[in-house]
């Protein structure tokens, strides 16, 4: 099987069932240790992730991604607050456990996989593992993730992108109605990104949810249908990719130096967000802002690499919203 | 046997026969210690034939290599390696995770007693008096005694620290288990410690079963249970996934 059609290894599930939300959470709140020393990792985070769409979960270190994500699989427990992953409580009965095991995908941020083994073994253990499911043969999902030629190198002895690529083939194993991919194309280089891709675009078609946790803004902004995006153990904002762009109407500017905003006008300095030195944003600009700050620029001889109103990208609104951090 | 149980216990195979220093401790050098105490006939017992010594020790020492060591060292770099957390999210389950864990325990004691027990023979040791059953009972007892001791300390230590442990509790035992060198042999204090470890019981009670040459055999039965009952409770206790 080629990825170009990975589309028709599993059939479809969701939609015969009725489910739109594939995972819910609502007011989540996991805390580690106890007393004094009690962090609070996730503190009453609340969203949505869908059935046949990409759900990127986005945020700096220590945002609260990875702990919500591992109390969704069920690897972590919660303080307080309700998740429901198909309906099921991933903390919740044996039998609720069981049927997620199933039907529920899962890709770590690293690791997983004895060093000495093979990716064939691998495959092949966790095409046992699933044996009550309907799955691809360990050859069809070697092929996918294009590591078909390396079936027989150990694990320790694959690059970065074809540890990543195997654990992919790993969430696969089970005819998953949702996916969770921790940082799936960290260390991946662009052949292996675009496999990725071509995989989960595959699993969104025939109705699979991606929740998918990512550094990578660009990836994101690339595969997500919907973002969260969490800082401090808070969702800052939750929609659409469109609407969450769009509800930051921005002026880019990148000029060829950094700008000596302490000597500017304060009635343009003010309304500048420096992104980076020599990258600003304009939220909202009042009339006349832009012309004049074109004026001032030409004035003072700074070179204009980029002018232009529209739609803030991912990045802008991350950096905005988490303070620069990512 | 269940196919979730199957494909966890081939792969738990696979990955001993991939790893050249398990089979080193648990087949290649409990066989050298037969042989080679075997030949030269140096080790400092009270019995008649060395032997007779000689081949309960060594079989209650491959049985702490595979139950102890072996299991333990690969238990403690699948909890580093984030093995043990990526099961957790298949069906496999915990149950069927320790049944194949003991399955495999189970697989490789087999293979050292299909080569110790032949070995020991063509050395001369006589079997006639032997209480077969007995000593299976002693080795499977001791092997939950030594799984439990094992997965206490990989549950909790890191991957590298866990190594050094079990190493050094494997010379330790092995000195002061009866297994090669007699209790009697010891320092006073040392003796009455040793015939309290799990080590030293065991090779006691294979003694007793095999040769009918225990030195407290109701004793060390009653040391080596208590030792079966509480090292898995405490393993179950502590014991971290991740």
């Amino acid at each position: 099987m080629t990825t170009s059609d990975a589309s028709s290894f599993r059939g479809t599930r969701l939609a015969s069932k009725g489910i739109e939300n594939v995972v819910e959470v609502d007011g989540l709140v996991v805390r580690y240790g106890r007393g004094d020393r009690a962090v609070t990792a996730v503190d009453g985070v609340s969203f949505a992730a869908r059935a046949g769409q990409v759900t990127a979960v986005l945020g700096p270190n220590g945002a609260g991604k990875t702990s919500t994500i591992e109390v969704c699989e069920g690897l972590r427990r919660r303080t307080a607050g309700s998740v429901r992953v198909l309906g099921l409580d991933p903390a919740g009965s044996r039998s609720d456990r069981a049927s997620l095991h199933r039907r529920v995908g899962v890709m770590l941020q690293e690791g997983g996989i004895y060093p000495s083994a093979r990716p064939i073994d691998t495959v092949r253990q966790y095409c046992g593992l699933h044996s009550g499911s309907a799955t691809s043969s360990p050859d069809e999902l070697l092929e996918m993730v294009k590591l078909t030629d390396r079936r027989r190198t150990p694990w320790r002895r694959l690059s970065g992108g074809e540890k990543q690529r195997l654990s992919l083939a790993l969430a696969l194993t089970s005819r998953p109605d949702v996916v969770f991919l921790d940082e799936p194309t960290s260390g991946v280089d662009v052949n292996g990104r675009d496999t990725i891709r071509s995989i989960i675009r595959s699993l969104t078609e025939r109705g699979c949810g991606v929740i998918l946790a990512t550094h990578e803004l660009d990836e994101a902004e690339r595969i997500a249908d919907r973002v969260v995006i969490f800082d401090h153990g808070k969702v800052l904002v939750e929609g659409t990719l469109d609407d969450v762009r769009k509800a930051r109407q921005a002026v880019r500017l990148r000029t060829a130096r950094p700008l000596p905003l302490a000597d500017m006008p304060a009635s343009i300095a003010d309304w500048l967000h420096e992104v980076e030195p020599g990258h600003y944003t304009i939220e909202d600009a009042p009339q006349g802002l832009v012309a004049a700050l074109a004026v001032w620029l030409s004035e003072h001889g700074i070179d204009v690499i980029e002018l232009r109103a529209g739609v803030a990208s991912l990045e802008d609104v991350f950096k905005k919203l988490t303070g620069g951090e990512s | 046997m269940s196919g979730p149980l199957r494909a966890q216990l081939g792969a738990e195979l696979r990955i001993l026969v991939r790893n050249g220093e398990q089979l080193l401790l648990t087949i290649i050098i409990p066989v050298l210690v037969l042989v080679f105490f075997g030949l030269t006939d140096v080790l400092p017992s009270d019995l008649d034939d060395h032997m007779d010594f000689l081949t309960p020790g060594v079989i209650a020492l491959a049985i702490m290599s595979t139950a102890m060591v072996s299991l333990g060292i690969a238990t403690g770099f699948e909890r580093n390696y984030k093995v043990l957390k990526r099961l957790g999210v298949t069906p496999l389950g915990r149950p069927r995770w320790l049944a194949a864990k003991t399955l495999t325990v189970m697989v490789v004691e087999g293979v050292q007693l299909a080569l110790l027990v032949p070995i020991a023979l063509a050395l001369d040791w006589n079997a006639d008096e032997a209480r077969w059953l007995l000593a299976l009972g002693a080795v499977g007892t001791g092997t939950v005694a030594f799984a439990g001791l094992g997965l206490f300390i990989a549950g909790r230590l890191r991957a590298e620290v866990n190594l050094a442990a079990q190493n050094g509790l494997y010379i330790v035992l092995l000195l002061l288990g009866g297994m090669v060198v007699p209790f009697d042999e010891l320092p006073s204090g040392l003796e009455a410690v040793a015939k309290y470890l799990p080590s030293g019981a065991l090779a006691d009670v294979l003694r007793d079963a095999l040769v009918g040459a225990g030195s407290q055999p109701h004793t060390s039965w009653i040391v080596l249970g208590a030792w079966a009952l509480a090292a898995p409770i405490a393993a179950a206790l502590t014991f971290r996934w991740e």
